[in-house]
């Protein structure tokens, strides 16, 4: 189920903007691949073309490759929202469907997929999906109040169980915990550590310990002077890179020694 | 340490403080005013209006009570308005989703301005058009109602060679009751959050179901209490309407004659209130009073649905 990624000389631009230019990366499926770097430097937009969710901001468009499972994702004949259905996504801010159920925001992708679905069908998806986002045994007796009256770091793993109810191949998470508590952060870490053995996880994320716990493979993205393009500084093993990284700039910016 | 003092503040002698007198009398004052004028017409449409009320005969112009007067005028307006909201809300919230959604940014732009054009147009222009145009172009259409759906009540002719009919006032008053429901629908649809948009496309939704899962639930209230204000307007529209139907006071559903349809309470006001006199006088009012009300409860039953929405 889970696939790997691909990407070759990819450049990002809003309009006439370059916002990132030439990365190039393999993302292993079944690992974890966090995206560290400063506000600005384009991990984010990066990780939206990955699965074509920066198409939602009108002008942006990309040059280079990027291939899934040896599948290029910018192919004329493939639609945006056939590569969204493969390749799930978490926010930053938790962002349930306000009017709707707990039951009902987990169903919510799936009933865009297959419109009938039977009862006993859906009971099992739903209960599946919330296992899987470690939220069942908090919600179980009230599948039925809406999504909104959950805590915040529920509300997000309510999400992380929305996504992965379409079964997509991968899973990608911007910035999942920067609105959360400390135990709300450590359920979610949890349950990405668990995820991976079935999904290929991309997160970005700003808080350095979390990429060193949760993560095989990191990514440091920086700005080359202010106004340039963002780029990939290094890519390496999360071991490597907390360790003895290639790069003095990553160095840096680990150690807290930035600028 | 030293404590340094605050700087003392010579609040007398800031202007700022004048000004917000100043500016709180002129806004209390101007909401008194509105409270006052709406309270004067509703004076006003009672002392003149209740006397009416044991009219009959010559007075409620050949009914035998007043009732049998206003209720004819009642029904046209009722069916007329809603008519109209038919017609213009599946339109108007088209409208407004291509302008909030769909269309490129420049052409939203045009389009909004043309909707907001319509809204500038004298209501008199609306029922030249109505009578010289629209009328006439819709006969045809009748025509077909009556040959091929006669047997349906709504469509049983004969149709009339002027095309002014029932269904004739609801096309005008709908695309007059376009701009603002569209106006509304277009603000509401535009402030749904981008992460519910965002949440609805990231799990593979068309640019449809988006709009079915994270803007139509949103914008729900919002949509409701556009339409009602549409039908504020459409109820108290009187030139387009007085233009386009005989006032005739009878309780028809058929949409597409002229001797068999009715009127309506505002048209029927402009057509005869010139030849009144007397208690006839009193018998129009009343009618008015009647509009006036509903008007008023369809008004606030929209902006409590408003109010409601914004609130949960």
């Amino acid at each position: 189920m889970a696939k790997s990624i691909d990407v070759s000389d990819l450049n990002i631009y809003y309009g006439d903007f370059l916002a990132v230019e030439g990365v190039n990366m393999t993302i292993k499926a079944r690992s974890v691949t966090a995206f560290i770097g400063p506000s600005g430097c384009g991990k984010s937009t990066f990780l939206r073309s990955l699965n074509r969710m920066h198409e939602a901001i009108p002008g942006a468009r990309v040059e280079g490759k990027v291939m899934v499972d040896g599948q290029s994702l910018y192919e004329p004949s493939i639609d945006p929202v056939a590569v969204r259905r493969q390749i799930g996504m978490v926010f930053q801010r938790p962002n349930p469907f306000p009017t709707m159920s707990i039951y009902e925001n987990v169903l919510a992708g799936k009933r865009l997929n297959a419109k009938r679905m039977s009862k006993s069908d859906a009971d099992a998806l739903v209960e599946r999906s919330l296992r899987g986002a470690n939220l069942w045994t908090e919600v179980k007796d009230r599948l039925n109040k809406p999504g909104m009256s959950l805590s915040g770091g529920q509300q997000q793993r309510l999400c992380i169980a929305r996504a992965i109810a379409v079964e997509p191949q991968v899973l990608l998470m911007d910035e999942p915990c920067s609105a959360l508590d400390p135990i709300s952060t450590a359920a979610i870490e949890d349950l990405i550590a668990e995820l991976k053995s079935d999904y290929t996880i991309v997160i970005v994320t700003h808080n350095m310990q979390q990429a060193a716990r949760v993560s095989d493979d990191t990514g440091f993205f920086n700005l080359k002077a202010t106004g340039e393009p963002g780029h990939l500084v290094e890519f390496n093993p999360t071991n490597k890179m907390f360790t003895n990284p290639d790069e003095e700039s990553t160095e840096a910016y680990i150690s807290g020694r930035f600028g | 340490m030293t404590v340094t003092a605050p700087p003392e503040v010579d609040r007398e002698e800031s202007t700022g403080r004048v000004g917000d007198v100043v500016f709180a009398g002129i806004s209390r004052g101007s909401a008194i005013v509105i409270m006052l004028a709406l309270a004067g017409v509703a004076v006003f449409l009672l002392q003149q209006g209740l006397p009416a009320l044991g009219n009959h005969g010559e007075a409620a112009y050949g009914k035998d009570n007043i009732w049998a007067f206003v209720w004819p005028l009642l029904f046209g307006t009722l069916l007329a308005s809603v008519i109209a909201m038919l017609i213009a809300a599946p339109l108007a919230i088209g409208v407004a989703l291509i302008i909030s959604h769909y269309a490129p940014r420049p052409v939203a732009k045009v389009l909004g301005w043309l909707i907001d054009l319509l809204a500038a147009i004298p209501s008199v222009v609306y029922g030249l058009w109505g009578i010289q145009f629209l009328a006439l172009n819709m006969v045809p259409v009748y025509k077909w109602f009556d040959a091929h759906a006669g047997w349906i009540p709504f469509f049983e002719g004969p149709v009339p060679n002027s095309g002014r009919t029932m269904f004739t006032a609801g096309l005008v008053l709908a695309v007059m009751a376009l701009p603002i429901i569209t106006a509304i629908c277009r603000e509401v649809f535009a402030q749904t959050p981008l992460m519910h948009q965002e949440a609805a496309l990231a799990l593979g939704a068309t640019r449809w179901e988006m709009i079915r899962l994270a803007v139509f639930p949103y914008a729900r209230s919002g949509m409701m209490s556009a339409v009602l204000l549409g039908l504020g307007r459409a109820l108290g529209e009187t030139m387009a309407v007085a233009l386009v139907l005989a006032p005739t006071l009878i309780v028809s559903f058929n949409l597409i004659t002229a001797e068999r349809s009715s009127s309506t309470i505002a048209a029927n006001i402009a057509l005869n209130f010139g030849n009144a006199s007397g208690s006839k006088i009193d018998t129009l009012i009343f009618s008015g009073l009647v509009l006036f009300v509903i008007t008023f409860a369809v008004n606030f039953l929209g902006r409590s649905i408003a109010a409601r929405g914004q609130r949960g």
